[in-house]
């Protein structure tokens, strides 16, 4: 079984909705739409206060060069443009759409359950469609997709790699994906491979998930160049660089990006998007996410595919209000997800999941001191030294734990997850590494 | 509904505690409580029970009153250092002198330097040498152990004390009295040699030391290493002259090298981090052990040696960092 | 046996020599010429370290006062005017006056007003979890309470309450090095001036949400509604950003816009207590401050509110 050498862990995986098919969630009755939903610079607003929009509808426009469209996920007219609460209780500007009764769609959009298997499109044609319908990565870091495919001069593509590891505990968007959308995946994995003009493209999937990758196995041989690869069961398997390293053996340097060792990555979710944006004409208004916590009953685990700008607090009602051990709301894994403050805040582009997570679980012991067990150093994928970094952050030493290659991690969580002191390791690093980026660009 | 409650990444532990892995260790340790009690009689539990109470005692009374910080004693890491101690010595060792190893470790060996985690050297062997050089007579007394059958009739332990079969060797080379009488091979594996209470029992220290492998407490770099030098370099030194050195199997079997190796050695807070670090560590452990064994003063080197490697630990870690991704 | 003993002192007498020598020409090669006035400068400082020069440390400053010759653009806040003359007697210049200054905190989030809207585990770093969400009392621009400044100051002059966290301080102590006001991630700590008698006003919020948004944030926040702008008679006061603000070289200490504002967000500290309402504004009394004079004065919240 394929994998990455260093490092790694096994958190539980509770992947308890995996049965549970993707139902449409119902609109809300106002939608708030950052102008900032993506990494990058903020879209700039095309739309004012009373305007009309459409559902598909562009409302802000890409300018910068890190930056996405951002369409309307619905009909109705714009109540405003304001600094809005986003789920973390910042300010951000949003547009804030007060939704109509019935739903119109742009007329372009080809809305018919028809599956549409003919690629027209040239591959440069494919690229400035994604780039219109605001497709980003899915995955968690949101990068507009279309940078991926504008390859810089002296470089080539060589893989092209789907992410469908899945690799994060309770997530099951992207199983259900594959599940409910197989062939939709392959038409979007094969126009991404059109998109990069090589002649492979691998699916990275975790063992874990037998059906899907039996359906996987099934559908492919119709697709030309496409394989599924099973990936062995280990936490971070669906990290940039350890993909790579586990389908292709190759390694991305330090500070380099994948398109350095010849591949481009994509999320499994974002085939998926790429698939309704290119052949269905639809921009990103929706996402697939896991609403899903231990505590709720069997009938109560979902998967939806939800309007961007829906509250939180929607899908919360939709289940009948939060079970009472709620204690924390993650969007995203536990490994690497965001716990949230403002339930009222709402979904954007990346969002992937609303996991509720009882007190027991989320509890966080109290720091001890460092054993020096070398658990940090034997757990982290990167081979790095979370313990030195800890005692060197606590010092103020930011610039020799940056020696030490502090700026390679990714923020994992693995070594806090095996800690026995309970250091709070991942913490630290994160704010050295934002301390380092501070000081860089003072200087 | 109550407050939210918010954290950076990530929400889930593995469930690892510093309580647990100090209890592992501990539990790995019965297996040679067992055997020095096989062996030495209820005198050894006695010095066992006296050195834990007495570090309990010590790591309370300078938490409460010197650095006035929250106790830990609880979390079982003065419990491994008491036994370790413990085994570190001759049964028959007066209870007052055991009183002082325990201050010497926890007091010195371990809280002078900020307490669990801080301490550059194991606390138990700190203890251990330093009764070594105050004490030498009554350190180097040994009982010899008892049979199976007559643990529970008194008054024979103290009758009977000698030397471990390294003292005795080593007397031998020096007196120039070429056929010293080697000891059983089954009896040092199974414990029935002179020696200090945890070291005499080879099967009872690797059955220890498997179960920390399984409940990954240590890994196998450092007592593999440690006894593989010591064997290499002992057979060596065997092949070259066997009447003047001792032979390699009975080398690593008697002595506390096995205690070493798989407890002391490999102690997380003394050892290096990385794979490399650790292997490094335990081939200088194994090479310093044989040295001071053949040309030091002392018939045993063990302690010596991993104290004097446990000074190396921080440029280990220097030199040998883990390997990183794509390097 | 008294051979051993001549034997022995000459040994180590003769080693002792030689090392004598050797480290004799050691050190003189090696030999670092300073200028003295540097140990002297350094000995008058603090020898806190705490940065508010902008150097890294005292001996840094120290260096940099001899190197310059002068105290132009340099000082010590921590130790203000009484260094300030030390300094210029062994430099052998005129010492240059500065203003007292002392540090404010501008959030009143700690009290009972502000209850906490979530709880927070993790890092105790106010840096840290100013990137993870907005702060257990939900205002994103107010203290986040977990004591960055409490960890960066040398004089112990701030006090963190023991349940809330939140920040106050003690004005005895604090000697305006600023320490606190680079470590706040929020830029809640202001530097300001002690002010006659040490009185001084200031706008307790730095909350920039509109003034609905800022109220449902916090009931003490400043909700930009400009009524203290007006009514100060020597325009000290500016509103940006739904926020207002105390130019402290222009403050007078009227104390008409204390009781102007809706939110009790401008707070006067170590003003003797104010008379009943009926009566006139109060004059500064002769009586000296009190004791106690890191107290806050902002009783009249419940007057206006």
């Amino acid at each position: 079984m394929r994998t990455f050498r260093l490092g790694g862990v096994h958190p539980e995986e509770n992947k308890i909705s995996t049965n549970a098919k993707i139902e449409v969630f119902p609109l809300p009755k106002q939608a708030v739409v950052f102008l900032n939903q993506h990494l990058g610079a903020p879209a700039t607003p095309v739309v004012a206060k009373g305007d009309a929009v459409k559902t598909g509808q562009l409302i802000a426009k890409a300018e910068a060069f890190v930056c996405a469209n951002i369409h309307s996920p619905v009909t109705g007219t714009v109540n405003k443009i304001d600094t809005m609460k986003d789920i973390f209780g910042f300010n951000k500007t949003a547009i804030v759409i007060d939704v109509a009764e019935t739903e119109e769609w742009v007329e372009t959009v080809d809305t018919t359950p028809d599956i549409k298997r003919d690629i027209t499109l040239s591959q440069k044609e494919i690229v400035d469609k994604i780039k219109e319908m605001g497709i980003v990565g899915l995955g968690g870091a949101t990068f507009p997709t279309h940078i991926k495919y504008m390859i810089p001069e002296g470089k080539k593509a060589e893989y092209l790699l789907i992410n469908a590891a899945e690799c994060e505990p309770y997530l099951t968007s992207d199983h259900r994906v594959i599940l409910d959308h197989t062939e939709e995946v392959l038409i979007g994995i094969s126009v991404l491979r059109k998109a990069l003009g090589v002649p492979k493209a691998y699916i990275g999937i975790e063992n874990n998930k037998p059906e899907p990758i039996a359906r996987l196995q099934e559908m492919a041989k119709q697709f030309e160049g496409i394989e599924v690869v099973p990936l062995k069961v280990k936490y971070p398997q669906g990290a940039e660089k350890q993909l790579i390293y586990s389908i292709t053996r190759r390694s991305v340097p330090s500070g380099k990006l994948p398109i350095d060792v010849g591949c481009v990555v994509n999320n499994i979710g974002t085939a998926f998007s790429v698939y309704e944006a290119v052949q269905k004409n639809k921009p990103l208004i929706e996402t697939i996410m896991t609403l899903t916590g231990k505590s709720l009953g069997q009938q109560q685990q979902h998967n939806f595919v939800v309007r961007i700008g829906t509250p939180f607090s929607d899908l919360a009602n939709y289940i009948g209000g939060l079970p009472e051990d709620t204690c924390k709301i993650i969007s995203g894994g536990t490994m690497m997800g965001k716990a949230i403050v403002n339930i009222d805040g709402p979904i954007v582009k990346g969002t992937s999941s609303m996991l509720l997570i009882s007190e027991k679980e989320a509890y966080r012991y109290e720091e001890q001191d460092c054993i020096r067990c070398g658990k940090c150093v034997k757990a982290c994928p990167m081979g790095l030294e979370p313990y030195l970094f800890s005692s060197l952050i606590n010092n103020g030493k930011f610039q020799e734990a940056a020696d030490n290659h502090l700026m390679d991690c990714m923020e994992c969580g693995c070594c806090l997850f095996s800690c026995p002191a309970h250091k709070p390791l991942t913490d630290e690093i994160r704010l050295a590494k934002t301390k380092l980026r501070q000081m860089q660009q003072k200087k | 509904m109550r407050l939210l409650n918010v954290s950076g990444s990530p929400h889930v532990h593995s469930g690892e505690s510093v309580k647990r892995i100090m209890w592992d260790v501990n539990i790995a340790l019965i297996p040679l409580l067992l055997t020095a009690i096989l062996f030495f009689g209820f005198e050894a539990l006695f010095v066992c029970l006296v050195s834990v109470a007495s570090c309990l005692l010590f790591q309370w009374l300078i938490e409460k009153f010197l650095l006035k910080t929250k106790t830990t004693i609880t979390d079982g890491s003065a419990i491994v250092t008491g036994l370790l101690l413990a085994f570190n010595l001759p049964s028959n060792l007066p209870l007052w002198i055991v009183i002082i190893g325990a201050l010497v470790a926890i007091g010195i060996g371990k809280m002078s330097f900020g307490g669990l985690g801080k301490n550059p050297f194991n606390p138990a062997l700190v203890g251990r040498v330093f009764l070594l050089i105050s004490f030498p007579v009554q350190m180097t007394t040994w009982p010899r152990p008892l049979g199976i059958c007559n643990i529970f009739s008194n008054g024979a332990v103290d009758a009977t004390t000698g030397a471990t079969p390294l003292a005795a060797f080593k007397e031998a080379v020096k007196n120039g009295t070429a056929n010293f009488d080697m000891p059983n091979l089954m009896d040092a594996f199974l414990g029935h040699i002179g020696g200090s209470m945890g070291e005499v029992s080879a099967i009872a220290i690797i059955i220890g030391g498997i179960y920390m492998l399984c409940r990954r407490v240590i890994s196998w770099h450092i007592p593999v290493s440690f006894i593989g030098t010591a064997l290499v370099f002992s057979a060596i030194l065997w092949c070259i002259n066997p009447s003047h050195y001792m032979d390699p199997i009975t080398t690593i079997l008697t002595g506390g090298l096995m205690l070493g190796a798989v407890f002391m050695a490999t102690d997380m807070v003394t050892s290096p981090m990385s794979k490399w670090g650790k292997v490094v560590f335990g081939i200088g452990c194994g090479l310093l052990t044989i040295i001071i064994r053949n040309w030091g003063s002392y018939p045993e080197g063990v302690s010596f040696a991993i104290l004097l490697m446990n000074a190396c630990v921080p440029l280990i870690n220097k030199g040998f960092k883990p390997k990183r991704f794509a390097k | 046996m008294s051979n051993f003993i001549v034997a022995a002192i000459v040994v180590l007498g003769a080693v002792g020599l030689i090392f004598a020598v050797v480290l004799y020409f050691v050190a003189q090669k090696f030999k670092v010429i300073e200028d003295p006035k540097i140990d002297e400068i350094a000995e008058v400082l603090p020898g806190a370290n705490c940065g508010g020069c902008g150097k890294a440390g005292c001996r840094a400053l120290a260096e940099a006062f001899v190197k310059q010759g002068d105290m132009e653009g340099l000082r010590c806040p921590a130790g203000g005017d009484a260094v300030a003359e030390k300094v210029a007697a062994i430099l052998g210049i005129e010492a240059s006056k500065a203003e007292p200054q002392v540090a404010v905190i501008r959030c009143a989030a700690g009290c009972a007003n502000n209850p906490p809207k979530s709880s927070f585990q993790g890092m105790k770093s106010c840096a840290f979890a100013h990137g993870v969400f907005v702060g257990t009392n939900g205002c994103a621009f107010g203290c986040l309470g977990l004591g960055d400044c409490y960890n960066v100051c040398q004089f112990g002059a701030i006090i963190l309450d023991p349940k809330t966290g939140y920040p106050t301080i003690d004005e005895e102590k604090c000697v305006g090095c600023g320490a606190c006001a680079k470590a706040c991630p929020r830029m809640v700590i202001e530097l300001r001036n002690k002010g006659p008698k040490n009185r001084r006003m200031y706008v307790s919020c730095v909350n920039k949400e509109k003034g609905a948004a800022a109220r449902k944030t916090c009931t003490n926040a400043c909700i930009g509604c400009g009524k203290c702008a007006k009514v100060c008679p020597f325009e000290a006061i500016t509103v940006e950003n739904n926020v207002a603000y105390i130019d402290y070289t222009k403050c007078k200490l009227c104390r008409k816009c204390e009781a102007e504002c809706p939110t009790g967000a401008i707070v006067s500290v170590n003003f003797p207590p104010r008379k009943p309402a009926a009566e006139a504004p109060a004059k500064p009394a002769e009586q000296p401050a009190p004791a106690n004079n890191s107290t806050v004065n902002n009783e009249n919240t419940t007057n206006n509110a």
